[in-house]
């Protein structure tokens, strides 16, 4: 590669007939002033909002209608982000399928789903405007199911005492997505699709340091662009796509966690990842593709080759008081919840993946090493099919099984990353100032284990609440003058050039396939010191042939360039659960230790808070539990 | 098991290009998407195509297999015979950017000329109430997963661009029909979508219904009704009549936009 700058350019904005629009996204350009300062492309807005999932986007609704200048960047196009994935539901205490239900419970619920390690702030934050933000989705045009009396319908999942997930059959987050996506077009918010930040800019402030704006590239022509904002909000999702079988996608390289970091910010809970009990396990090339809880929630058992429901074998001492053990109990709860518990299908993932692992282990699994999930001889075929129609749809399509008619093969797969940024529970501030952090780049909420339903509910909750402290930041510091040095803006140029300019170096994608075995093997739903200590060598050995890099091609449209660009993230976000994983020398939720099987109180009260050093090393510290209120110490002792 | 498929990728861009053949090893139940990817890891680093979810979900990774306008994701390998050749080329209506991406911006900048969902004030209680079967007609089309493979394969606009600016196409009467059906929303855009959207230049072919992987019926349940409603709106005197008398949630009561 030689001239890597001169990429053949299809948008045809040149100079001379500035301003115009970008073809592709219809944002306005500014002309590219080549010969002066950085040369690149620039704007300048109060609050720029990195990702366009559910967090992202309702960060920029807020931001916006708070009355700040908002820009959304996102690295695929306007309505793809992983929130369209989501199958089951929002959950959201609106109590109209059991009125008993009410944030007090759905606090309880999540916070005893993340084994008490969640800020208690932010789930009594989530808990109480959960119901308010899912209304507001109906008020901009969402179509949720119903109840008789025309109400938006709750469904079932795992670890919420009520049914409390409002849904769309199992296509919510496409629901979500499309919502919040035609309410920002509604209010004209500007939005810079496949585009990817890769850097974060600070200033020097009043208080130390600052942001100042944030640099990336157009996917489409290659082109470089610079923002100059007072207020940066990352919501740019999770890290899965680090792990081998994942119902993540190519974006999910964990790109929020490592700006954060770089920019000085610190990530907690990152030895929490969650593995969800159900992903696909056969064909291969669908393995690890989602199985929504939903199958569960409307009555889908898990069986072994055996044919027995062996969850009743696995109900934990903690869930005892809550759970069926015995399957008439269970079956009964579908109808009957006030005076029935729970089946153990539906205990919090972190115990049902366990389960099923350990099913598969001991030779009790189905022909392509999974489990059996059957809800074809509990439910008739029509339910099924209105119900789950997607689910139906996906296994017809890729798989040749029919839902209705045959058990469906399950296994584990990567999904959720609990960990993430640090920040103000109240407000999504992280500890830089004028850097933010909402939706599921954030840490804390979900403590050490995820309850299904409340990403969906936390990227509206915490997004808005992330959106509308970044405007009102942006708004009071409009006066202080914000550098983005032309060096600097340089240094990141050529930063992300490099991997031109290296010849016969390493293939990105090669190294992408190692750390995603290395993670899988190493960093996986069941861990040891030994293997940590190893995952930490291979990481180190992998960083280096990272520094390598090789790319074909132009800078036009170029996928391996643009993962040579992610994979220093992915390695640095590897790292530091690696790291966190090893440190923490017990098990709890997505974190099981196969040397400290149990749960210890000593552990219970700490995070681990993880930074990077000046010398570009990870280092970790240890943090006490922030101390619940005794109000809402005293609804754990309430009822089972 | 496996086998070695070959396969024909259009490589190229706004300024030319042409069909590239390989030979890639695939294995049993893997999709067109797999190929793609194996492509692209092992012998063409720089292949540019969109995927997200792998799981018919997102509508990124539309193409044109064999001339077939699909999703890369929900194609079977499996479809094929062993022997045969898949020839993999970028949606034909949209403007190539390189390989198999093209410049889908035409859509983005149609769903900004829809006016919004404005509904009716909440009931006292701050909810609002809608029954299933008032919401079903609607829910079928925001199963739209905005693949465009309906825009691309319309033949108002496929092969004739000259007609894009003064039509939306298939997806945005998927659009005007679910807010025309919504039992809450107060605006009346039937005008707009005879007028500026073009409603009247479908003379209903049925290409998009044919092509969509959600299995949305586009034509029968969203554009002929929607016509039908444009028809009642031009010819109908007792709308006019009916909006001095009706309430909420009525045709009549409902705004121009
Ligand atoms: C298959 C599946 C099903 C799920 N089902 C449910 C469910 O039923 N209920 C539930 O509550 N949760 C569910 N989840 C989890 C939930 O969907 C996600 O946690 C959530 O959608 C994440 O939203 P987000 O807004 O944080 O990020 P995302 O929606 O992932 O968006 C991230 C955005 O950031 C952008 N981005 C990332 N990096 C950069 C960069 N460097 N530069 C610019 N942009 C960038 C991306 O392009 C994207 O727009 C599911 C997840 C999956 C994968």
């Amino acid at each position: 590669m030689t001239d890597t700058t001169g990429s053949p350019d299809t948008t045809g904005s040149t100079a001379a007939d500035a301003p115009t629009r970008h073809p592709m996204t219809g944002n306005r350009l500014t002309a590219e002033a080549a010969a002066e300062g950085h040369g690149f492309e620039e704007h300048a807005y109060d609050v720029v909002v990195i990702g366009a999932g559910g967090a992202g986007l309702r960060a920029a609704i807020a931001a916006h209608d708070a009355g700040a200048r908002t820009a959304i960047v996102c690295k695929s196009l306007l309505g793809k982000a992983h929130t369209v994935m989501a199958e089951g539901g929002i959950a959201a205490a609106m109590g109209n399928a059991y009125p008993e239900d009410n944030w007090k419970v759905h606090f309880r619920d999540t916070m005893r789903g993340g084994k008490m390690l969640n800020h208690w702030r932010m789930a009594e934050l989530h808990a109480q405007e959960a119901p308010e933000r899912v209304l507001e989705l109906e008020e901009w045009g969402a179509l949720f199911d119903r109840t008789s009396d025309g109400l938006i319908s709750q469904r079932d999942f795992g670890g919420h005492r009520y049914a409390r997930l409002a849904h769309v059959g199992d296509r919510t987050g496409l629901e979500m997505i499309r919502t919040l996506q035609q309410r920002a077009v509604a209010l004209g918010i500007d939005v810079f699709m496949e585009c990817t930040i890769t850097e974060i800019f600070k200033t020097p402030s009043d208080e130390g340091e600052r942001v100042s704006g944030a640099f990336g590239y157009w996917r489409e022509t290659g082109r470089f662009i610079v923002f100059k904002t007072p207020s940066v909000v990352l919501a740019t999702g999770g890290i899965g796509k680090s792990y081998r079988v994942t119902s993540n996608s190519w974006e999910y390289t964990g790109d929020g966690h490592a700006l954060a970091l770089r920019t000085g910010a610190s990530l907690i809970n990152m030895e929490f990842v969650q593995f969800h009990p159900t992903g696909m396990v056969w064909p291969p090339s669908v393995r690890g593709i989602l199985v929504t809880e939903s199958v569960r929630g409307d009555g889908g058992v898990l069986r072994n080759s055996e044919g027995k429901r062996f969850m009743f074998d696995y109900i934990p001492e903690y869930f005892k008081g809550e759970t069926a053990d015995n399957e008439e109990e269970a079956d009964r709860w579908y109808e009957d919840k006030t005076n029935n518990r729970r089946p153990p299908e539906l205990l919090p993932r972190d115990e049902v993946a366990r389960a099923i692992n350990s099913e598969i282990k001991a030779d009790r699994g189905s022909p392509h090493g999974g489990v059996f999930l059957d809800i074809a001889s509990r439910r008739d075929a029509e339910f099924i099919q209105r119900r789950l129609p997607s689910m139906y749809h996906q296994f017809k399509e890729l798989a040749d099984v029919d839902i209705t008619a045959e058990p469906m093969e399950i296994g584990p797969t990567c999904h959720y990353v609990m960990g993430g940024v640090e920040v103000d529970p109240d407000t999504g501030a992280s500890s830089v100032e004028g850097l933010y952090a909402a939706g599921e780049v954030a840490g804390g909420m979900h403590g050490s284990n995820r309850l299904g339903g409340n990403s969906l509910s936390d990227l509206l909750v915490f997004g808005n609440r992330a959106g509308i402290d970044a405007a009102q930041t942006a708004l009071k510091s409009s006066n202080q003058s914000l550098q983005v040095r032309d060096e600097e803006v340089r240094a990141a140029a050529e930063r992300a050039l490099a991997p031109f300019s290296i010849a016969g170096g390493e293939n990105p994608y090669t190294i992408q396939y190692n750390l995603q075995d290395l993670m899988q093997n190493l960093v996986g739903i069941i861990r040891k010191s030994d293997e940590l200590s190893t995952s930490l060598r291979e990481i180190e050995a992998l960083k280096e042939r990272a520094s390598r890099l090789s790319v074909e091609g132009n800078r036009q449209y170029n996928p391996g360039w643009h993962l040579a660009l992610d994979l220093s993230n992915m390695l640095l976000v590897s790292e530091c659960i690696a790291t966190a994983a090893l440190e923490r020398q017990e098990s709890r939720g997505g974190h099981t230790r196969d040397d400290f099987p149990g749960p210890d109180p000593h552990w219970g009260g700490r995070n681990l808070v993880l930074t990077l050093g000046d010398d570009g090393r990870v280092e970790l510290r240890h943090q006490p539990l922030p101390a619940m209120p005794e109000e809402l110490q005293d609804l754990f002792e309430a009822q089972p | 098991m496996g086998y070695e498929l070959k396969l024909r990728v259009w490589r190229g861009d706004a300024s030319g290009g042409g069909l590239n053949e390989y030979a890639v090893q695939v294995e049993e139940g893997e999709v067109v998407l797999d190929a793609i990817h194996r492509l692209q890891a092992t012998q063409a680093g720089d292949l540019a195509v969109r995927w997200n979810c792998k799981a018919g979900k997102c509508g990124s990774c539309s193409a044109e297999i064999n001339g077939r306008p699909r999703l890369m994701c929900m194609t079977r390998l499996a479809d094929f015979a062993e022997g045969d050749v898949i020839t993999v080329t970028p949606m034909r209506s949209f403007p190539v950017i390189r390989d198999l991406v093209t410049d889908v911006s035409y859509n983005y900048e149609k769903a900004r000329e829809v006016p919004s969902f404005a509904p009716t004030p909440r009931d006292p209680d701050g909810k609002r109430r809608m029954m299933q079967v008032d919401v079903e007609r609607g829910q079928e089309f925001r199963k739209c997963i905005e693949c465009f493979l309906c825009q691309n394969t319309c033949h108002v606009v496929r092969d004739h661009d000259h007609n894009k600016p003064a039509f939306a196409g298939p997806r945005f009467f998927l659009r005007y029909a679910e807010l025309d059906m919504h039992p809450l929303d107060t605006n009346d855009r039937r005008k707009l979508s005879q007028d500026a959207a073009g409603l009247g230049m479908c003379n209903i072919t049925k290409c998009c219904t044919e092509v969509c992987p959600e299995g949305i019926k586009i034509t029968d349940n969203a554009i002929i009704p929607m016509k039908e409603r444009v028809a009642d709106r031009k010819y109908d005197p007792v709308v006019w009549l009916g909006s001095k008398i009706f309430k909420r949630g009525d045709r009549a009561s409902r705004e121009e936009v």
